[in-house]
């Protein structure tokens, strides 16, 4: 799952981020106090409110150390406006350790203005501290603007294909 | 996939203009750098300027000059300019005649074509720009130096007279 759209969009709740205000951007580990706004920004992209889901991610991914499964959160002036979570996985698939980013969101009002580059920064570096070289994620083939925003970070194909068929009931 | 050839010249004309999106440039520079017909890229261009994305600068000093949003516009929108791409296989009207080796042919091009045109779409020209960028830097570290390194240049030579690798790479 990687979730982020960098299309304009606006949101009538909330005044729009501009790039200027990132500077005063923070990203730190998840807390649980954070969880709810996490569980609005995916609702605003997906429509669902996946409460279970999110309190089984914060389980598994919420620990925060620096070796650690990451889930990070972007903060504006105490408010929540992004997330990224992500881990090393080992020898899987036959590849070497390397850090997989699995979901990378941005609230609709704070696109745009750098928020998302900031927290693929936090997670990159979080990888080099736990010794890993590369970093990879997986998206839909049609989810260009996704696919657009990490191909501007200097992603490209990487050596793995990902293969898929319908099982028959 | 294949680009066709006024495809190819629509990317080195678009991505020269949007590298320095301020600067006229005559379709004759463009085809003197890049080795090509001026005659044909002449073409590629006016058809670029139609479709909104560079526009024409009469006069002396005139030429062509980048108009659209590098980092909105991908290789994607360029191409579709010059191409048509056959759908995939499973949206196709109709398999009428084609054998089942035919069709099967047409289910693993389908699949080709289909990630082709992802990263079409997913690559914006200034992304683009960077990857060049990041290419030339490449070559340049690659270029050997002299045994001595810098001392050995003689006196009186600048940087315009250190070899650089092209800016491009001239269509095939």
């Amino acid at each position: 799952m990687t979730q982020l759209s960098p299309r304009e969009q606006h949101d009538g709740a909330r005044a729009r981020v501009s790039p200027d205000s990132v500077d005063a951007l923070v990203v730190r580990p998840v807390r649980r106090a954070d969880l709810d706004q996490v569980i609005a920004i995916d609702a605003t992209e997906t429509g669902l409110e996946k409460r279970r889901y999110w309190a089984s991610v914060f389980r598994r991914y919420g620990a925060g150390g620096s070796t650690e499964p990451q889930f990070l959160v972007a903060l504006l002036q105490g408010r929540v406006v992004g997330f990224v979570i992500g881990e090393v996985r080992d020898w899987e698939f036959g590849s070497p350790p390397c850090g997989w980013v699995f979901a990378i969101d941005v609230a609709p009002e704070a696109r745009l203005a750098g928020v998302g580059s900031r927290l693929l920064e936090a997670i990159s570096e979080s990888f080099r501290r736990a010794g890993v070289r590369k970093l990879r994620t997986l998206l839909a083939r049609d989810n260009t603007l996704i696919l657009s925003f990490f191909r501007s970070h200097g992603m490209m194909a990487g050596s793995l294909m990902s293969l898929e068929i319908d099982l028959e009931a | 996939m294949r680009l066709q050839k006024n495809t190819s010249l629509a990317l080195y004309g678009v991505l020269e203009f949007a590298s320095d999106p301020a600067r006229h440039i005559s379709a004759a520079e463009i085809a003197d750098k890049y080795g090509v017909s001026s005659h044909h890229l002449a073409k590629v261009l006016a058809e670029l300027a139609r479709s909104g994305v560079v526009e024409s600068v009469r006069g002396a000093g005139g030429g062509y000059r980048f108009t659209g949003n590098a980092r909105r516009l991908t290789l994607m929108d360029i191409i579709e300019l010059f191409e048509e791409f056959t759908p995939p296989a499973a949206e196709r009207a109709t398999t009428d005649g084609l054998t089942p080796v035919d069709q099967a042919l047409g289910v693993v091009l389908s699949e080709i074509d289909e990630n082709a045109k992802a990263t079409f779409s997913s690559i914006t020209l200034a992304t683009m720009l960077r990857l060049i960028e990041r290419q030339q830097a490449s070559a340049a570290a690659a270029t050997p130096r002299p045994p001595n390194g810098p001392t050995e240049v003689p006196a009186g030579a600048t940087d315009a007279d250190t070899p650089r690798p092209p800016a491009r790479t001239r269509p095939a």
